[in-house]
């Protein structure tokens, strides 16, 4: 019964967070919200896992927003930069989150019956998250929006697979994955800022 | 001391090195003798298998066990890993020449011994996780040698970011139809599972392998990134790519003999081979031109694996080997190219071959190549590709030889923009002399194996091993 709201409740953060997470135009709200879903993700797995495994998922997860947060941090001005293809209304992302949240929902009793034994919270939890990471990359090519959606991906991913693959290796690589992740995003945001240093071939001494 | 440790383990903590030493001087020298090292060591060392020398025995175990799994190696994987670190150890000796950023030989080195791990990973799907960490650590590779821009959402991040995305979606799918497909295996009647996880297997391998449209990262990355890390990027993350394909059908005979499958396969090649060979034909950047000849080139590979026969083994593993010495080829001629003149445009590459003759003539004749030009090293597959191709469709035949022309096209377009000197320009030779030999060499290998192609028979003997149902499979269609 306990297990059974607990559960629940995580399907509900995650709800809030990820709509959250689309809707927010504040990199620091974004980062919260991401947090948000690991926690949610982290009570999903540990249903199939033991608590110190589906630990490895909440603090990878959270590192690496950490490492995102402490990079972008070190910029001022604008967030993100104007992305004229979709309306940027705060009513139209409400509107597609909404067409996601239902269509998950919806799948999730089928997927249910495909894979039985999982749930329907850790189902529709993992659906949600795909859904709203996937219309996250649709709408975005911010450098640090776009690795958040494939954040969200992953930890949708993540719980689905969970449920179905125990090993540890796996558990590890994805771990790393997702630290990776983070810190692609990272470089990318960095990127722009350093000249490249390049070895110099014989009779070149510096190259644009 | 275990095959993996020596293969996988060893690379890896010598690219850390290496990235540590970088910071002092080049490593690019220490790291192709290492890593030539290695692949004379796969190439005659046996592996699982004991050597005598008097009253010592010596045996490099095949196996090492990892978090409850395990890295295996078997004696067939020796000649792929010969063939991989020497190609591998080629790129390295060209990275200097090819103006590659100071990082590039230690991130190279990692990504390789990443994709290797990826072959010898138990259970083989798992290889997925490993070809994603390879692509992550593409990007600083990628990254460091593009040109400077915002500090923010600069339009050069597009091309990798775009990469990023397509290789984190692709591992996902490819995971999930893999524990998919074990449940065909147990209930092969239950045609929805099928379909599905066809469908999610299919949709896996069209983002990794860069499948029509899913292929805009490449073209996108061309313009910003450095050549030379970019053919570095077209020449191992495919061949990897197909190999764990590869794995797929040889682990699951359902897969093999879905005939709806095997069309979709040469459907999507041949898209690959027609669009990327006619794309090249209205290029106007020498880097977009590479790019897209190399998709054209994954193209002919799928195609080939979709042929389904043992022979298609042989027909992958003989598209591989020129694949890695023509990409370098031409990669370290634009490389070169681009340091002198700025630019990739052809209205900044007019009249190079009278400055440039060697870059120029390796661009030329490493594109020649790949669009299956007699006497150069890309025909012999070529041509056995076509012969296998018109026994099953006449149609097919003729649209790979589209795309092949296309290719042409564009190494004909190439040749006149290189051409188009002042009419009192001089011949002059500025290329280093460390490029001038590196060009030369790869060129010379380029004619060796288009007129000797015997000579990959030494590891195409025993490449076909490494997938033990396929290579079972009936010649004839």
């Amino acid at each position: 019964m306990l297990d059974n709201l607990l559960s629940t409740s995580a399907v509900i953060i995650i709800l809030v967070a990820s709509t959250g997470l689309l809707v927010s135009r504040d990199w620091r709200w974004s980062l919260a919200l991401c947090a948000g879903q690991y926690l949610a993700a982290f009570w999903l797995v540990s249903l199939h896992w033991p608590v110190g495994l589906a630990a490895v998922k909440l603090v990878s997860g959270w590192m690496g927003i950490a490492a995102l947060g402490l990079t972008r941090l070190n910029f001022s001005g604008e967030d993100e930069t104007k992305e004229k293809f979709w309306p940027r209304q705060l009513w139209f992302h409400f509107l597609l989150a909404a067409i996601v949240i239902l269509l998950a929902l919806a799948a999730a009793p089928r997927l249910e019956n495909f894979l039985p034994g999982l749930g329907l919270p850790v189902i529709a939890g993992s659906l949600v998250l795909m859904g709203m990471g996937l219309l996250h990359l649709g709408i975005t090519s911010h450098n640090l929006r776009v690795i958040l959606g494939l954040l969200t991906i992953l930890c949708g991913f993540e719980i689905l697979y969970a449920s179905v693959e125990g090993s540890i290796l796996v558990a590890g690589l994805l771990a790393v994955i997702n630290l990776g992740l983070a810190l692609v995003g990272c470089y990318l945001m960095l990127a722009g800022s350093v000249e490249p240093e390049i070895d110099s071939p014989e009779g070149f001494e510096t190259i644009v | 001391m275990s095959a993996p440790v020596i293969w996988i383990l060893l690379p890896l903590m010598a690219a850390a090195i290496f990235l540590v030493a970088s910071y002092r001087g080049s490593v690019a020298v220490p790291a192709a003798l290492l890593s030539l090292l290695l692949a004379v060591l796969a190439m005659f060392v046996p592996i699982d298998t004991a050597m005598v020398f008097g009253s010592v025995s010596i045996k490099i175990a095949g196996s090492v066990q990892l978090l409850g799994r395990s890295f295996q190696f078997g004696a067939a994987d020796g000649p792929m890993l010969a063939l991989v670190y020497a190609l591998s150890a080629l790129w390295f000796f060209g990275s200097r020449a090819g103006g590659a950023n100071r990082s590039f030989v230690p991130l190279a080195f990692a990504v390789v011994a990443l994709l290797v791990a990826s072959l010898a990973v138990e259970p083989f799907l798992y290889a997925a996780l490993l070809i994603e960490l390879a692509a992550m650590l593409t990007i600083p590779l990628i990254m460091d040698s593009s040109s400077s821009g915002e500090r923010l959402n600069r339009p050069s991040n597009r091309g990798p970011l775009r990469f990023i995305i397509y290789q984190t979606l692709a591992m996902p799918l490819i995971l999930f139809s893999g524990w998919m497909l074990s449940g065909v295996e147990a209930s092969p009647g239950d045609l929805a599972l099928t379909s599905q996880s066809g469908i999610l297997l299919g949709l896996g391998f069209a983002f990794l392998l860069a499948i029509f449209p899913l292929y805009s990262w490449i073209p996108m990355m061309a313009e910003n990134a450095s050549p030379y890390t970019l053919g570095f990027t077209l020449w191992l993350l495919p061949t990897f790519a197909l190999l764990l394909a590869l794995g797929f059908l040889d682990r699951f005979a359902w897969l093999r003999t879905s005939t709806g499958l095997i069309d979709a396969i040469r459907l999507a090649g041949m898209v690959l081979v027609v669009s990327g060979g006619w794309l090249c034909v209205f290029q106007r950047h020498l880097g977009r031109m590479l790019a897209f000849a190399a998709i054209a080139e994954t193209g002919l590979a799928v195609v080939a694996v979709s042929l389904n026969s043992f022979l298609s083994l042989d027909l992958v593993f003989l598209l591989f080997i020129p694949r890695g010495i023509e990409l370098g080829v031409w990669a370290l001629g634009i490389s070169v190219l681009k340091i002198n003149s700025g630019s990739l445009e052809f209205r900044s590459c007019q009249g190079l071959a009278r400055t440039h003759p060697i870059a120029c003539s390796a661009v030329i004749l490493s594109h020649l190549s790949l669009a299956g030009l007699p006497l150069l090293a890309g025909f012999p597959s070529r041509l056995a590709l076509w012969e296998q191709l018109a026994q099953v469709s006449l149609d097919l035949a003729f649209w790979l030889l589209m795309g092949l022309i296309g290719i042409f096209i564009g190494a004909g377009r190439t040749i006149s923009a290189f051409l188009m000197a002042p009419e009192f320009q001089p011949w002059q030779l500025n290329e280093t002399r460390h490029q001038v030999i590196l060009l030369c060499v790869g060129m010379g290998v380029l004619l060796m194996l288009g007129i000797f192609p015997q000579v990959l028979q030494l590891f195409m003997d025993k490449l076909h091993f490494l997938f033990e149902h396929l290579v079972q499979l009936p010649a004839m269609l």
